[in-house]
């Protein structure tokens, strides 16, 4: 009679509500796209608006017009607004450069990560330049040994298209180089080459190693961001290309 | 005392008795507890939404938005936590003229919990990130950056126990290395220690002595690499009892959370939203009363 009541009771027991046996039993998981389906906080707009106002009175004013909207990934190995980063470098460094030091830049070589936004078709403002370049970077020309020169060429045969100007290489199927040069030329094992970058990349950013301990150093104390502003203030309209800087056959 | 036991256990064999399975079924809700998480990552100074011209992300993030989806969140679910998984830095105009301080003092409105630190959250220097963190009303979790001989010293915490309707919820911060991604002169004697030996000093901590019922690791490591460096798959395969990593640093916009298998061959949740605020994850952890006579699987709906 006792066995026949037990039982029920035992069953009753490992179905009991107790907190202490709560236990994972399912998961749900997805993502959710904030657009303008969703109502604006009134109060976040309040505290930004004053911040904003300051910000956009600087930031809205023309500089210039893109002919069509251009994107680090629209190509490989080089692209129109990469190509267009690394001429602008050395449209502007190099008079300052060669100002202070009667020496010329050779070539310049940013990084590819560097590029933070695509440029929209249409009126570029002062807004753009920092949405491409939102960093601090500063320009730095580094003299370096032709056979550092070899190195970066090496560091580049992988195929990420770095922003680069006055170098020229070209990759097979394989992935081996089968012509590299800089400023025109095959590079000289013997010479030293000025190479004009950013102080990221000079400190060891993306492990571009051949820019440590450089024969010399300048730091030209001109931002990258900068240099893109001025850039677009002297040109009413950007159309940059790709072009064949960078190429595998 | 033998009558006694007897009364007890009639009375309760009587109570059973009395009960349908229906009303068995319908005592699983009331004691079914539901923890909700939603979280960012890569925000990047992105507090107004992309413009409408903008190529790739026309009309989309914006804080005042993003708030407006939390709360109807919260709304639903009060036993939320938001957290967010680094590089909230660096992006637009706003911290280059603000240093941060309108990202922090937001987050604070939007009561995130807690955020672990990116690469980019040294963009100012780790003077710069000290210099904001009065305006952080959340917690700055990193299990695996050193800050004991910088400015940082004692402004983050390794981990984070919150308890929500009696349940413990243990998150952590793991960040990148450092070298070769930002500049020493930016993160100073900031030490990185290796993320997979710290992520299992963390679950040791909160699933082993602080018997957390959810373990949530707050990543900046990246989702995936070609090389053999530390990713978020990478940290789930070699290690245990984490059930969800919250991504962030490769801007992985992952069309649905990941399920990969720890060391013990066990599921461990993946999640990335992509950046700049675009999208919000929403994970849901239903906790049910344990039944022996069913199998001891968790279902996973992603």
């Amino acid at each position: 009679m006792r066995f026949i009541f037990l039982f029920p009771v035992l069953f009753f027991c490992l179905l009991s509500c107790k907190n202490n046996t709560l236990k994972l039993k399912e998961i749900d998981g997805k993502q959710i796209n904030i657009n303008d389906s969703l109502s604006q906080v009134a109060k976040i707009n309040t505290f930004i608006k004053p911040y904003k106002e300051h910000i956009d009175k600087q930031m809205d004013s023309v500089l210039a017009y893109s002919t069509k909207a251009l994107s680090k990934t629209d190509s490989e190995y080089n692209t129109a607004i990469g190509n267009m980063m690394a001429d602008a470098v050395m449209a502007y460094a190099n008079p300052i450069f060669n100002k202070r030091t009667k020496f010329n830049i050779d070539a310049v070589l940013l990084n590819y990560g560097g590029i933070r936004s695509a440029l929209p078709q249409g009126n570029i403002t002062m807004r753009e330049a920092y949405n491409i370049m939102p960093f601090e970077n500063r320009v730095m020309v580094l003299e370096i040994s032709g056979k550092k020169v070899n190195e970066m060429f090496d560091y580049l045969k992988h195929g990420t298209a770095h922003p680069m100007h006055g170098l020229h290489l070209v990759i097979n199927d394989k992935g081996d180089i089968e012509e590299s040069k800089i400023n025109g030329a095959p590079v000289d094992p013997k010479k030293t080459y000025f190479i004009a970058t950013n102080d990221y990349l000079q400190n060891g950013g993306d492990h571009m190693d051949f820019f440590k301990n450089p024969v010399s150093i300048m730091d030209l104390d001109y931002k990258v961001r900068n240099i893109l502003i001025d850039y677009f203030a002297d040109n009413d309209t950007i159309a940059p290309v790709q072009d064949d800087r960078f190429i595998k056959i | 005392m033998k009558r006694r036991n007897f009364i007890k256990n009639t009375a309760a064999a009587s109570a059973f008795t009395g009960l349908s399975g229906s009303s068995l079924m319908a005592m699983k809700p009331k004691s079914k507890k539901h923890i909700t998480i939603l979280h960012t990552n890569d925000v990047h100074s992105h507090i107004e939404p992309f413009a409408a011209n903008d190529p790739n992300y026309a009309n989309q993030g914006g804080v005042a938005r993003r708030l407006s989806l939390i709360e109807a969140v919260r709304d639903e679910n009060p036993n939320t936590l938001l957290l967010d998984a680094g590089d909230i830095f660096q992006g637009t105009p706003y911290f280059n003229f603000y240093g941060g301080e309108i990202e922090f003092k937001l987050m604070s409105m939007l009561n995130y919990d807690a955020a672990t630190v990116g690469n980019h959250d040294f963009d100012n220097g780790v003077g710069g990130l000290a210099a904001q963190m009065p305006n952080a009303d959340f917690k700055l979790l990193t299990a695996n950056y050193d800050f004991s001989n910088t400015i940082m010293d004692g402004l983050t915490k390794p981990y984070e126990i919150y308890k929500r309707e009696g349940l413990k919820i243990g998150v952590f911060g793991l960040g990148i290395e450092l070298d070769g991604l930002v500049n020493p002169k930016m993160f100073k004697e900031t030490t990185y220690l290796d993320p997979v030996e710290r992520a299992q000093d963390m679950t040791r901590t909160l699933k082993k002595e602080e018997q957390c019922d959810l373990v949530i690791c707050l990543s900046h490591l990246g989702y995936q690499y070609e090389s053999d460096k530390i990713s978020d798959l990478g940290l789930a395969a070699k290690t245990q009892d984490i059930d969800l990593i919250i991504g962030g640093h490769t801007h992985t916009f992952l069309p649905k959370p990941v399920i990969a298998k720890n060391k013990q061959d066990k599921n461990v949740l993946i999640n990335q939203v992509g950046w700049a605020g675009i999208n919000l994850g929403r994970i849901d952890f239903y906790f049910d009363e344990t039944n022996n006579l069913k199998s001891e699987g968790v279902l996973i709906n992603v």
